[in-house]
């Protein structure tokens, strides 16, 4: 029984290793690169970064030549405004939506959820138009606009499916208490929804910084370029030195990396806490 | 909303205008509304229409007879749409399998270093496909690729193929790659689920003398279904939508090689903003859009009516 039980732990895990390198090796394989000299990279893409073929040059004119930095700041700035419109607009919504009754609460509910089913995409040819027409063409604030709105249908849906799993006796007390409503969402809602914060977050922040669609679209100024649009843009210039390409990939992974290890340990939290219903 | 406010002020007399619904409420619908739904239903409006002196003229479904009459149009359409429905095919085959396999692994309880797994797994999901498209360019290129010369040194260099760059290989060869970016997403949701099945359920059908391996058939996986249910839709969703990206990386715009790789992303973005000799077409721009929103809505529609009902009746 003992060496069954064993032998099937060690089957377990060989299966979930041998997926692990699958999902690693690509990855070494990038971050391995960029530290290499040109061509160290064509002549032993495998090898370590080690001697001769140890070189920085590739990040260092990614962090002094290029307007990656300049990409960096625009992706940093439209990905965090947009999710905390997001989170603070989305939670705002989902509050009133399971808190009060009122006329024509349901079709609310429904309409603003609407958008997880129906992807926001679809309507990029007036999206454009509309853009165009508002003056809002080639700025960050048209990705900002078009990025909340994307990520609200589903931040309203997990936190409103959240509330109303959670008990209304905490706020009818600090009704009694005489808390105004605004004080009673910033004050207790708030916390109270920190739970499924993350999910949301995560869920909201992975398209945003990856997007490759509306910065191609809405924004493909010099200016305004976000990291993916830039690196793609980068990549598409085939005389550039692979060592900065590499470099600038790598570079671009960081920011959601931080993010998901800061919330991996409540993404799971939270998706359980129910807030993610079939 | 403002038939909101409205009949709220009329109240007044009597109960208090909840002025807070509306602060609450308003921001969020605003921005959606403006920056989605409007949007959207003006493509809607703008694929009747067809381009004239300045202004659009109304030309009824015109625009639709010839995205599926006149066969330089329908065949791209087709050939799109085949692309898509295959892509989706595979995904559901191959993608969520995996996913599922991996979730119930992960969520054997006390294992070892899931949470390790579960980050590692989840990684490649997290990256932009334009990292993605060239990590995998990297690898599989016939010319600077490592591919080569890795499977030379396995001894099975003779197998090596341009997978990205025939036309038999490379909706598959992109499929795989979009596969194993992915796969976290459903891997999550399932992990989610599992994890949810009650202590108690397990327990009972392990008392019954069943073990690991047909606790998770006949105990967890239909407890799983609504999930399964949920993730077959945000499959068919993301297939029709979101692959523009990965294919417009490593493809570019034209889907190559001779389109073998378009899908309804690529030929949206081709008809509307142009490529290369190609001109840009804002109405047939949007009537391709509202082709692919009908296509959407009947998954949806067959989602929510057929198998979301059928399976929480089997939940209750």
């Amino acid at each position: 029984m003992l060496i069954k039980e064993r032998l099937s732990n060690a089957g377990i895990h060989t299966v979930l290793i041998a997926y692990s390198l699958l999902a690693l090796f690509p990855l070494a394989l990038i971050l391995i690169n960029s530290f290499k000299s040109r061509k160290a990279i064509f002549r032993e893409p495998m090898g370590l970064p080690i001697g001769d073929s140890f070189s920085g040059k590739g990040y260092a004119s990614v962090l002094s030549n290029s307007d990656f930095p300049l990409y960096f700041s625009n992706s940093l700035t439209v990905t965090c405004v947009s999710l905390v419109l997001i989170l603070l607009l989305g939670a705002m919504a989902a509050h009133a939506l399971s808190e009060y009754r009122f006329p024509g609460d349901t079709f609310i509910g429904i309409y603003l959820v609407l958008g997880i089913m129906v992807p926001i995409r679809l309507g990029t040819v007036a999206l454009l138009e509309l853009i165009v027409n508002l003056g809002l063409a080639n700025t960050l604030t048209a990705l900002i606009l078009v990025y909340t709105a994307q990520g609200l249908p589903i931040a309203i849906f997990i936190f409103t499916e959240f509330l109303r799993s959670v008990s209304r006796e905490i706020k009818d007390s600090a009704r009694i208490d005489g808390l105004s409503e605004y004080r009673i969402f910033f004050e207790v809602v708030i916390p109270l929804v920190r739970p499924v914060i993350a999910t949301v977050a995560v869920f909201s922040m992975i398209p945003i910084w990856n997007d490759l669609w509306f910065p191609l679209i809405l924004s493909p100024g010099e200016e305004t370029r976000t990291v993916t649009l830039g690196v793609q843009q980068f990549i598409g210039q085939y005389t550039v030195n692979w060592g900065a390409v590499l470099a600038s990939l790598s570079v671009a992974i960081v920011p959601v990396l931080v993010m998901y290890i800061i919330f991996s340990k409540q993404l799971i939290r939270g998706i359980t806490a129910g807030a993610v219903k079939g | 909303m403002r038939t909101l406010a409205k009949s709220g002020t009329e109240q007044t007399h009597r109960t208090p205008v909840r002025w807070y619904i509306l602060v609450f409420l308003a921001p969020a619908t605003l921005i959606y509304t403006v920056f989605a739904i409007y949007p959207i239903i003006e493509s809607l409006r703008l694929s009747l229409y067809q381009a004239g002196d300045g202004q659009g003229i109304f030309v009824g479904i015109a625009n639709y007879a010839k995205l599926f009459g006149e066969p330089l149009w329908a065949d791209q359409f087709w050939n799109a749409f085949k692309n898509n429905v295959l892509l989706f095919v595979m995904h559901m085959l191959i993608q969520n399998p995996i996913a599922l396999a991996l979730a119930a692994l992960l969520s054997i309880p006390n294992l070892k270093g899931a949470a390790a797994y579960r980050t590692i797994f989840f990684l490649p999901t997290l990256l932009s496909v334009v990292v993605v498209g060239f990590i995998w360019q990297l690898i599989l290129s016939p010319l600077w690729g490592i591919s080569p010369a890795f499977m030379n040194w396995l001894g099975v260099g003779s197998f090596f193929k341009p997978w990205l760059g025939l036309e038999s290989s490379a909706l598959i060869t992109i499929t795989l790659i979009s596969i194993w970016q992915y796969v976290g997403i459903p891997l999550m949701l399932f992990y989610a689920a599992l994890l949810n099945v009650p202590e108690e359920t397990i327990e009972a059908a392990r008392i019954d003398g069943l073990n690991g391996w047909w606790i998770f058939w006949k105990v967890k996986l239909p407890l799983i279904l609504p999930t399964l249910g949920l993730v077959g839709i945000l499959t068919y969703i993301g297939n029709f939508t979101a692959s523009f990206d990965l294919i417009y990386s490593i493809q570019g715009g034209l889907a190559g090689p001779d389109y073998s790789t378009d899908v309804m992303g690529t030929f949206l973005f081709r008809t509307f903003f142009g490529f290369q000799a190609q001109l840009g077409d804002v109405y047939m721009g949007a009537t391709v859009a509202s082709a692919l929103f009908f296509i959407i809505l009947v998954g949806v529609g067959l989602y929510l009516f057929g198998v979301q009902r059928r399976l929480q009746r089997y939940d209750s």
